[in-house]
């Protein structure tokens, strides 16, 4: 019944993964750059999530869930890092973040 | 028990093991001496009971391989981590686990006190663990294993005492002389080892053998392979020209010198040449060289023996003269006297040494033997047993010692000729000689020592009852070796146990020539006059009338010097090998190739590399987004590459 | 059947213009804000795939966990609106963004070279049956256990972690 071809689903994950990596690139703010990886986990959940339903195998679906998992792991020892940057340097910004140089 | 044998390596690994990682900690001296000798007593009941399984079986079942485990496996090469069990490597164990748990015995009391007790135990077991690998190994390249692992033990041994003054420099110069020597030695060897791989394709002794005696193969090619296989030998057995480690390695304690310098390491070579015996059969020339570097050996090392006054240096020359017999009569073709000396050698040489251990335990330290005398009242057990030792070396009859050495004395007239016998005949005398002015100037005559200084004690139990031990084996021991005239129908015991395992060598070899029963017992009364003679007059010169010796010094001057300096062969090497080499090292490879080529090159290319990563480096900016940037990049590349490979 | 379609239209519109409005946004409260959205969007499409049980996780744990966590710790941390919000340098930032389109353009490629839709077509039933939270449940119990109980060890070393150090001081 339903027509949308799966390329569809997987050109927007593609593209949402696109515009993460970008932001990563570009952005300054270290929680802004910490949501464009969470924006970058999504797409590929979305992808899982496609495959997992036109191939009819739930384990892409589980796997999406341990990703959330990880995701939120992630953003709690994440967002507490940055806190602790943010304690010592008083800024976010990754520019201004450069110890681990030569 | 056969299956078992590896049991008989393992256990002394396990007391080195025991023994030296925890040894330090094993506060008391007796635990730690149990472990050592223990371990060793169990491999030498191993040995013994597939000994006795081996006598029941019938003769061609009588060699057995044990295989532990693929060793090196790499494109046709293929060594195997195996025991060869047979006459020969059977009779080997049981003599360095018998004598050799002996001596661990032995040094318990020796050793006592002494800080580093426990490494003494550890570095012996070790020993014993190689040693058996030497002997045991079933191919040649666990052979080397053992080859090195005893060399290395007798390193360490030796600077046993690394703190302690030895004659010129410390007991660690003597160590590093032994192990460099025996370094020339072993590279000869492993030149053979590889001829032999080049050769046979194998390096396992049955398809070795087995091939040296149906291969075409030319003659030079087997003097090539025996020669070198010999200059190991020379190395490890101490003969001309590279015996001078021998001497120095008496800077070692008393029982490692009776262990490893006399009774068992020193004749891994007499072994490996027996085990290799077809090949040097192969080989004429190597042998007759072999013939004369023997009795080369064993005639100038007793010469040099008749004027040393240190004991334990006299012991030690008399060592070297011993395997210059044993390498006589490899070299005429009797490999199963020279084994039967090797075993009567080992308990008679033993006993000298563990008892000239007694005695210098007793002397406190003291070794001149111009400073012992009248010793017998004081230590009257160590006075018995050395005096039986000195007979077994002698030639006394009835004592081991004249078994073996007539054996091979017989064997160099029969197969090498007149001349061999008389050297082997001379150095029999000089041996007895040098034996009795030993045993004269120690425990008999006039008490020379200082009194205050010296109070001479009877050694304790657990250092005489191996000696006792020996003692009674160095009478005995001759008795499974009697030769054929004497016993009529079983003909020598011996002889025959170890006839398979030189068959083919002698067949090789085919000396038929006839001899008569009444040439054999001639020259056996005049050797036996001989020694009686040399005996009487060594010990009626040194007890009674030792001018006349000062008057022989005083007239042959010179000689007495050239003995007494040893033919300066020390001073010969150094100044035309050491020194030469020590000025090009200095000179050539020291100055100019490495520090001007060598450091130039390696520091030139750090250089460079300094050079580029200076520019280089400032990519590490700090910047994480630029580094995900980067990675970025090589992302697109990796799909890039997969889509132009679609 | 349009009626899919437009619904998965409308959705995957409004998926692609927040994320992009999220990059773009100097305050990172309204970027935070947009992500949201971005997710609400993602839960749709989910449910649009029959995935019920993680359109529902999706709308729990990302839009109102994970994210009101990031809101907490911006409003925390008093981030100012930074007048540049991009990298200074602009050629990196050009090269960057080219990256990115590289990397678009060679995964559209990929996904066309392959044509997927030819051999996966959606079976209504079987993905119906799939995205229950029975199925996932039972996966998660039998097959993927020892994970399952990996991943709670997992989140209680974060949260540990978490409050170790986002601490003051260290004792």
């Amino acid at each position: 019944m339903s027509v949308i071809p799966i390329e569809y689903y997987l050109i927007l994950s593609a593209f949402m993964f696109v515009v993460g990596v970008i932001g990563v690139f570009i952005r300054r703010n270290a929680i802004v750059v910490f949501m464009c990886i969470e924006l970058m986990l999504n797409s590929a959940n979305l992808a899982l999530v496609t495959f997992s339903s036109y191939i009819g195998n739930p384990v892409g679906q589980v796997f999406v869930f341990f990703v959330m998992t990880v995701a939120a792991a992630e953003a709690a020892v994440g967002l507490a890092i940055i806190i602790a940057i943010f304690r010592n340097k008083q800024t976010v910004n990754i520019d201004e973040i450069n110890i681990f140089k030569w | 028990m056969i299956k078992y044998i590896y049991l008989a390596v393992l256990f002394p690994l396990i007391g080195f093991l025991i023994n030296g990682f925890f040894g330090r900690k094993i506060k008391s001296e007796l635990t730690i001496g149990i472990i050592g000798s223990s371990t060793v007593g169990i491999a030498f009941l191993i040995s013994l009971l597939a000994f006795v399984q081996t006598i029941q079986f019938p003769v061609e079942q009588r060699t057995n391989t044990v295989e532990l485990f693929t060793w090196l496996s790499a494109n046709g090469l293929n060594i195997k981590f195996a025991y060869l069990v047979d006459q020969l490597s059977l009779t080997m164990s049981l003599i360095v686990t018998g004598v050799g748990f002996l001596i661990h015995v032995y040094s318990i009391g020796y050793m006592h006190g002494d800080k580093g007790f426990w490494r003494f135990f550890a570095y012996l077991n070790l020993f014993i663990f190689a040693m058996m690998n030497l002997i045991l190994g079933d191919n040649f390249v666990v052979l080397f294993l053992g080859w090195e692992g005893v060399g290395l033990c007798s390193y360490l041994l030796i600077g046993f005492w690394y703190d302690r003054k030895f004659e010129k420099g410390t007991t660690a110069d003597a160590a590093k002389k032994a192990f460099i020597v025996n370094r020339i030695g072993d590279f000869g060897f492993l030149l053979g080892l590889f001829l032999i791989y080049q050769t046979f394709d194998s390096l396992n002794f049955q398809d070795v053998f087995s091939k040296a005696q149906t291969f075409l193969i030319n003659e030079n090619t087997f003097n090539l392979i025996a020669l070198f296989l010999f200059i190991g030998a020379t190395g490890k057995s101490a003969q001309i020209p590279l015996y001078i480690w021998l001497p120095d390695a008496m800077a070692g304690p008393t029982p490692v010198s009776a262990l490893i310098h006399a009774a068992t390491m020193v004749t891994a070579g007499v072994y490996m040449v027996s085990r290799a015996s077809i090949l040097f059969a192969s080989a004429p020339t190597v042998m007759m060289i072999i013939a004369v570097v023997g009795l080369l050996t064993a005639f100038l090392a007793a010469t040099i023996g008749l004027v040393q006054n240190d004991i334990k240096k006299v012991l030690a020359y008399s060592t070297i003269s011993q395997l210059g017999y044993m390498f006589l009569a490899s070299g005429v073709g009797a490999f199963s006297s020279s084994i039967f000396h090797v075993m009567t050698h080992a308990f008679f040489k033993a006993l000298l040494f563990l008892g000239a251990g007694s005695v210098i335990h007793a002397m406190h330290e003291e070794q001149n033997i111009q400073n012992y005398g009248g010793l017998k009242n004081y230590m009257p057990k160590t006075y018995f047993t050395f005096l039986i030792a000195a007979l077994a070396i002698a030639g006394f009859p009835g004592f081991s010692g004249f078994f073996s050495k007539d054996e091979i004395l017989w064997y160099a007239y029969v197969n090498g000729g007149f001349i061999f016998w008389f050297g082997g005949a001379v150095t029999a005398m000089l041996t007895a000689f040098y034996i009795f002015r030993l045993f004269a100037l120690t425990f008999l005559g006039n008490e020379r020592f200082d009194h205050h200084k010296y109070h001479p004690h009877e050694s304790p139990s657990v250092m005489t009852i191996p000696l006792i031990i020996l003692a009674i084996l160095s009478i005995l021991g001759g008795y499974v070796g009697i030769p054929e005239i004497f016993s009529d129908q079983e003909g020598n015991l011996f002889k025959n146990w170890l006839e398979p395992v030189y068959k083919s060598a002698e067949e090789k070899l085919l000396t038929s020539s006839f001899h008569s029963h009444f040439e054999e017992v001639l020259l056996m009364l005049i050797s036996v006059l001989l020694a009686l003679c040399a005996i009487y007059i060594a010990i009626y010169v040194y007890t009674k009338n030792i001018f006349v010796i000062d008057k022989l010094k005083k007239r042959f001057v010179k000689v007495y010097n050239l003995l007494f300096n040893k033919y300066y062969v020390d001073e010969i090497y150094d100044s035309i090998i050491v020194r030469p080499i020590k000025i090009v090292s200095e000179k050539i490879l020291w100055k100019f190739t490495d520090s001007i080529i060598i450091d130039g090159m390696v520091n030139g290319v750090a250089e460079i590399v300094n050079i580029f990563s200076e520019k280089i480096r400032r990519i590490q900016n700090g910047l994480v987004q630029f580094y995900a940037l980067i990675m970025g990049v090589g992302i697109v590349l990796i799909l890039f590459w997969i889509i132009v490979n679609l | 059947m349009n009626f899919t379609i437009l619904i998965f239209g409308i959705l995957s519109l409004i998926a692609v213009v927040s994320s992009v409005l999220m990059i773009t946004r100097k305050n990172a409260v309204i970027s935070a804000l947009f992500l949201i959205i971005n997710f609400f969007a993602l839960a749709g499409l989910y449910l649009l795939l029959n995935a019920q049980f993680i359109a529902v996780a999706q709308v729990i744990v990302y839009a109102g966990a994970i994210m009101v966590l990031f809101l907490f710790v911006i409003m925390l941390l008093k981030t100012e609106n930074e007048p540049l919000i991009f990298s200074q340098n602009k050629l990196l930032k050009n090269f960057a963004i080219l990256i990115g389109i590289l990397i678009f353009v060679q995964f559209a490629y990929l996904i066309f070279y392959a044509k997927p839709s030819n051999s996966l077509i959606q079976n209504e039933v079987q993905s119906v049956k799939i995205g229950t939270i029975q199925t996932i449940g039972r996966e998660l119990y039998t097959n993927y256990f020892i994970p399952f109980e990996i991943a709670g060890f997992l989140l209680l070393a974060a949260t540990i972690g978490a409050i170790i150090l986002a601490k003051k001081k260290f004792e």
